[in-house]
């Protein structure tokens, strides 16, 4: 790769946080961004994806059930087997579950209801693509908004994902304790943000995209798509 | 519409349920409904869904078969649901 890192947007129908998340690389990361239409069959040039949220095919069936078939998928599942570095925020990291590249599964929040709030999260790995440079135990305030942001997987996932350094953020509080009283939406282990063993693959539930810039209330989002910047320069050409 | 047509057509009820030990808050929200109506004796509810669908196949096994690959492959997803198929002769409504 040479020159500027360019992050690819993919953009499924119903997909609302698309130009959030270029804007927020554009304009306060200052990389070149663009958006990947989810009919597009090549990500070629493209140094990292993000999948942004958003009611992709209006949530029908399950939450990404129906974007895990879009022609874009299978040049992204190639990417992503490469080490290329993928960020699934709220919607996005619900069809990358659905995909089969993280795992688990984002239920319906315990309280049945929808949450928009400013989160507290616990970075727990700095070993992923996303992020690289961010000390463990570093507190982030980012926004969410999900009505299906519950983390789900067995036992015996939750345990390979603990043992593997999986578990890339956990719910809090604002000074970093991890309890009941933060993790509003009843995840498992108040988790919110996982990655694949590789981690190049990341999965969060709050918005670091609506947290890029301190006009709209907060900034720490930049620290995550930041990250990628160091890990994108080893990404598949 | 000819009469062999008809016969291997078959309706097809697919119902899927949230896995043992998954969090259903949509069936305990229910549960609670029901209680606060009187029935005490409810002691568990699972809420999940039922999609119906109208196949063309040759035999009332063919149809299963393929829509239990249907099942794997998207109605469900197996890290959170399990999913039963119930399989009739589909009898055109006039």
């Amino acid at each position: 790769m040479s020159g500027r890192p360019v992050v690819g947007v993919i953009t499924f129908p119903g997909s609302n946080g698309d130009y959030d998340a270029l804007h927020a690389m554009r304009e306060d990361v200052g990389v070149e961004a663009r958006f990947v239409d989810y009919r597009e069959t090549s990500l070629s040039g493209i140094d990292a994806v993000v999948l942004p949220g958003g009611f992709s095919y209006g949530d029908h069936l399950r939450c990404g059930a129906i974007a895990r078939f879009a022609p874009v998928m299978a040049p992204l599942a190639e990417f992503a087997g490469a080490g290329g570095p993928v960020l699934g925020i709220c919607n996005g990291f619900q069809v990358l579950t659905e995909a089969h590249l993280l795992p688990g599964a984002l239920l319906r929040n315990g309280t049945m209801r929808f949450h928009c709030h400013w989160s507290h999260i616990r970075i727990e790995s700095d070993r992923t693509a996303w992020t690289g440079g961010i000390a463990e135990a570093t507190v982030l305030r980012l926004p969410v908004a999900h009505g299906e942001g519950s983390y789900f997987a067995d036992p015996e996932t939750i345990a390979m994902l603990e043992a593997q350094g999986q578990i890339v953020a956990r719910y809090c509080t604002p000074d970093g304790t991890v309890d009941e009283s933060s993790n509003r939406n009843g995840s498992v282990g108040s988790i919110a943000a996982v990655s694949n063993a590789a981690g190049n693959v990341v999965g969060i539930m709050p918005h670091p995209e609506r947290a890029a810039n301190e006009l709209v209330g907060g900034a720490d989002g930049l620290r995550l798509l930041r990250a990628v910047l160091g890990g994108a320069v080893a990404a598949p050409a | 519409m000819s009469e062999e047509t008809s016969e291997s057509r078959w309706r097809v009820a697919v119902t899927v349920l949230p896995k043992a030990g998954v969090n259903d808050p949509a069936g305990e929200s229910i549960r609670h409904g029901l209680e606060q109506l009187g029935y005490d004796g409810v002691d568990t509810v699972r809420a999940g869904k039922v999609i119906t669908l109208v196949v063309q196949a040759e035999s009332e096994d063919l149809a299963r078969a393929t829509v239990e690959r249907m099942g794997e492959q998207l109605l469900a997803n197996p890290v959170i649901e399990t999913f039963s198929v119930d399989v009739e002769p589909f009898q055109a409504r006039t």
